[in-house]
């Protein structure tokens, strides 16, 4: 069971989430402190400087006008800094997944989330995950735009149709944690929830070789590579001659020429219009002769695809 | 600013006002048909319309959301259906944000007052603005047909590609209606523009006018550069949604994100067009009874201008995790600050007003004081979720919601109603009864609070908004929150009774009760139609409170006995 008792303050479950709450706090002094200043300021004047209080001294110092104005504009603007310097640094060092994560591929839909383990195991709104481990999910959304968050590792993204949205995290606590959809999606939004069960690394191997056997993404990736003829073209030695498609190999991560002159960087949102809109970006040195795949191939076959075809890729630093 | 004329007026207000009589000839009896009000090019008497209209808005949309709040005592949510549950959370915040909030400060006391306190007759283009209140009221038409037919369930952001190919209710028509109420936006600003530019009273020079006119004019400047936008992105849903254009659906070939850039684009700085006015009333009303000078005039004049323009800079802090680059996140985190600073300084000279002022607690000085330390509650926590690395906790929690209602609920509303009591004797020519009139203000920061404080604890706990069913570890802090709502509700109420029945029995109000400076208070209660007999003529600063005493009691000691 997640732990649901009443609480004023969510539990952490990751280190990135003890540092969230360190800047929360520090957030969260910045604010009593003016707010008690300012509070504490109009209730000691209303009650000094009532109408009735008669022996009260009212005449007016001046020019100190300037100093106060500046002083109140130069120091919230300094805190302001902080604050801003702190929380980007925060942000920007945890973008990016560290190198050897596990990756995992979500697809939402009107109201569920579906879940692929690398090995091929799947689940529906619920996710086993390791401790101490990266985990990282890639994400897609088959309709609306969702968003997932679980409040207890302190990370959310949204999960957009068209494109992949990353997110990842490192439990650091064994145990059951809430996972909500926090992008209102139409009727259900509130029932697209479901849990992260962060389990030991030895438990959570038990549990993926316990679980039916699937082919894992890469596998069905390279099945749905043949079945949908992709081959025929694009692996050499098979029917077309090479030079009229570029080979697969090596090209996510990488630059890739395109016909316009431009260059684009082969990710996966490439990779993916490469495959549904095929004319959208050409290869510079070949022809638009693929064929369109827009409405034969689902989001998860689309997800194993570009699994199979970023194993085909060496370059280490495209993790 | 004022002239003071202490030999036209009773300098004192008489101990006994109830001898006091109602001007013989006056804006409110100018006419009684039906056809007087409809096809009034009275700036005052438009005003009024608009009140009443609003006030049926905000009627409308408070009931809405007391049925939400009551549905959510209960984790289950076993009060209303979903789809009803989304329905009327939807309709609450299109018809707050669209049809009460972003008119309510300009177009009832801003039509009211703008050439009241400059020393016009009209704004400049009064058909403009008669044609306003119908645009509007089309506009609302539309909408309440919207809600009558079945409602929308897109929530009041519209968030694409929900609206413009999935949801199946009525969101053409609420869209249709949004659209043409922009207009009525556009128009009311135009002609606050060239009103204040042109049609000052002579010796009214930009430094001289009133805070509560600065901060029209800001608000105007977004009204005007703001709404078209809206109506762009709006206009776009429709073309998706109806003639099946891709422009944000991804299957069609559009950017989903792509609309959140043009919503916002309107609806960050829309949320200054609420905020702007209620501070421009907090200014006129903290001298007044503090009987100083305002500490920092040309601060707060400024700053006005300052948060115009900076508000058009931070739409993207609503992206920060919705896969905009993350150096885009970073220069929009860095931006946001930007308007916290202009708001802050408004907060600080406030403050200091009230040191070695002379302080009365009448119901809008109530108000004012309420409403500047809500405001900052809300201000301050708008650090928060500028904050990268925090906002991604609390984005579309409960703490976005408590955020947004400090400022707009705790802050908009709080310095609407301080302005609708301080103005009330002047649009009336009748006193509210005080005591209840003070019951009401002190109920209505308590229950505010109450209802609205611990949703920053559950936004950070971690509460979705928009959830008609949540977990049950959630359900104490929501209860107190209903419990709250309940004290609010009752509070709202009071104002809304009483202010009509002072319509019949209130006492008549001097022309100017609260010894005011600012053009508008030499007018009669109520004003006459052309506003003044003579074109007043501006010699001095606004709010020079220490002059105008003196003067008040150099007659005091003139007059006999
Ligand atoms: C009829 C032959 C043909 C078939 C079948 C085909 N492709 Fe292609 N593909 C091409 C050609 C030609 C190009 C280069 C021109 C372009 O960019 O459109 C290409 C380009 C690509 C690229 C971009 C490569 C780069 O270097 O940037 C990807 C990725 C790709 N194909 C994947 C697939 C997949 C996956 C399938 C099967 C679902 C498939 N293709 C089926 C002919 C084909
Ligand atoms: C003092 C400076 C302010 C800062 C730094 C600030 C910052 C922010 C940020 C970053 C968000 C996005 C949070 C998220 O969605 O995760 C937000 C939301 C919001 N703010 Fe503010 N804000 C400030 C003042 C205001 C004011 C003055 C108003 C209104 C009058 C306002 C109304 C809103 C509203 C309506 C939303 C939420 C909209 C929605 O998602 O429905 N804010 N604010
Ligand atoms: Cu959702
Ligand atoms: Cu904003």
């Amino acid at each position: 069971m997640v732990n649901d008792g009443f609480r004023l303050f969510p539990e952490q479950a990751t280190a990135h989430a003890a540092q969230v709450d360190a800047l929360y706090l520090f957030l969260t002094l910045v604010s009593t402190f003016f707010t008690v200043l300012i509070a504490g300021l109009i209730v000691y004047f209303a009650i000094k400087y009532r109408r009735g209080n008669r022996k009260v001294d009212r005449t007016l110092s001046h020019g100190h006008g300037m100093a106060m104005e500046i002083s109140w504009i130069v120091i919230p603007g300094l805190i302001c800094l902080i604050i801003f310097g702190w929380s980007a640094s925060l942000y920007f060092s945890a973008f990016r997944a560290p190198a050897g994560a596990i990756s995992i591929q979500v697809v939402a839909k009107q109201w569920m989330w579906k879940f692929q383990h690398p090995n091929g195991g799947r689940e529906i709104n619920t996710l086993h995950v390791p401790m101490g481990q990266a985990v990282e999910l890639t994400m897609i959304s088959e309709d609306v735009i969702h968003s997932l968050f679980v409040p207890a590792f302190r990370v959310k993204h949204d999960v957009l149709p068209g494109s992949y949205s990353r997110l990842w995290f490192n439990a650091n606590k064994t145990g059951e944690f809430h996972l909500f959809c926090t992008e209102y999606c139409g009727t259900d939004h509130s029932r697209m929830i479901g849990k992260v069960v962060v389990m030991q690394p030895a438990e959570y191997e038990a549990w993926l070789s316990g679980g039916k056997v699937n082919e894992s993404p890469a596998v069905a990736g390279k099945r749905l590579f043949e079945e949908l003829r992709c081959a025929t073209c694009h692996t050499p030695g098979q029917g077309q001659p090479v030079l009229t498609c570029p080979p697969l190999t090596n090209v996510y991560g990488h630059e890739v020429q395109l016909t316009t002159g431009s260059k684009v960087m082969a990710d996966e949102d490439y990779l993916r219009e490469s495959i549904l809109r095929p004319r959208a970006k050409v290869v510079a040195g070949f022809q638009p002769l693929m064929p369109t795949y827009e409405g034969q191939v689902d989001e998860e076959q689309l997800m194993q695809l570009l699994v199979y075809i970023k194993s085909l890729s060496t370059n280490p630093s495209a993790q | 600013m004022t002239v003071l004329r202490p030999e036209l007026e009773p300098a004192v207000p008489p101990p006994e006002s109830s001898a006091l009589a109602l001007p013989r000839r006056h804006y409110l009896n100018a006419g009684y048909s039906v056809r007087s009000w409809l096809l009034t090019l009275d700036h005052k008497r438009i005003g009024l319309l608009y009140l009443l209209s609003i006030t049926f808005f905000f009627v409308i949309g408070g009931l809405a959301a007391s049925i939400v709040r009551l549905d959510l005592m209960t984790p289950q949510g076993d009060l209303v259906q979903t789809e009803t549950y989304n329905k009327l959370f939807t309709a609450h915040g299109v018809i707050m944000v669209f049809f009460f909030l972003v008119p309510s400060i300009p177009a009832v006391l801003g039509n009211f007052l703008v050439p009241l306190m400059i020393g016009a007759r009209d704004l400049a283009f009064p058909r403009l603005n008669l044609l306003s209140w119908y645009v509007y009221m089309l506009g609302g038409a539309f909408t309440l047909y919207a809600l009558a037919a079945g409602g929308v369930d897109t929530g009041w952001t519209f968030y694409a590609p929900y609206s413009s190919t999935y949801s199946n209710t009525y969101v053409m028509a609420t869209a249709i209606g949004i659209f043409i109420t922009g207009f009525s936006s556009i128009l009311t600003g135009l002609n606050f523009i060239v009103t204040i530019h042109k049609m000052r009273a002579p010796g009214l020079v930009w430094y001289r006018l009133p805070l509560f006119i600065w901060s029209m004019y800001a608000t105007s400047i977004i009204m005007v550069l703001g709404t078209p936008v809206l109506a762009i992105a709006i206009f776009l849903v429709g073309m998706e949604r109806m003639l099946g254009v891709g422009i944000f659906d991804p299957r069609l070939g559009g950017d989903p994100i792509l609309f959140q850039h043009l919503f916002w684009f309107y609806s960050h700085p829309a949320v200054y067009i609420m905020i702007l006015p209620s501070m421009g009333v907090v200014s006129e009303i903290v001298p007044c009874f503090c009987r100083k000078r305002i500490f920092g005039y040309g601060f707060i004049a400024f700053s006005s201008v300052a948060i115009a323009a900076f508000s058009f800079l931070v739409w993207g802090h609503h992206l920060f995790v919705s896969g905009q680059s993350v150096y885009a996140g970073l220069v929009f985190s860095l931006l946001s600050y930007s308007v916290a600073i202009p708001s802050a300084i408004k907060v600080f000279n406030w403050t200091a007003t009230l040191h070695k002022g002379s302080i009365s607690f009448d119901t809008p000085m109530l108000y004012a004081m309420g409403f500047i330390g809500l405001f900052t509650m809300g201000g301050l926590t708008g650090l928060y979720v500028a904050a990268l690395a925090v906002d991604v906790q609390l984005h579309d929690t409960y703490f976005v919601v408590a955020h947004f209602h400090y400022i707009m609920v705790g802050g908009a509303v709080m310095g609407y109603l301080g302005g609708i009591h301080f103005w009330w004797p002047k649009m009336t020519g009748r006193l509210y009864p005080e005591g209840w009139a003070r019951l009401s203000a002190i109920l209505i920061f308590f229950g505010f609070n109450l209802t609205f404080f611990p949703q920053y604890i559950l936004g950070y706990l971690g509460m979705p908004r928009r959830y008609h069913i949540y977990p049950a570890e959630f359900q104490v802090l929501n209860v107190m929150s209903s419990a709250g709502a309940s004290i609010l509700a009752v509070g709202y109420f009071f104002p809304l009774t009483y202010l009509v029945w002072s319509l019949f029995y209130g006492r008549v109000a001097p022309s100017n009760p609260w010894r005011a400076t600012g053009l508008e208070w030499q007018a009669t209660s109520p004003p006459a139609v052309e506003n003044f007999a003579e074109t007043p003529v501006v010699t001095q600063e606004a709010y020079d409170y220490p002059a105008f005493d003196a003067m008040d009691a150099m007659a005091a000691k003139g007059l006999p006995g």
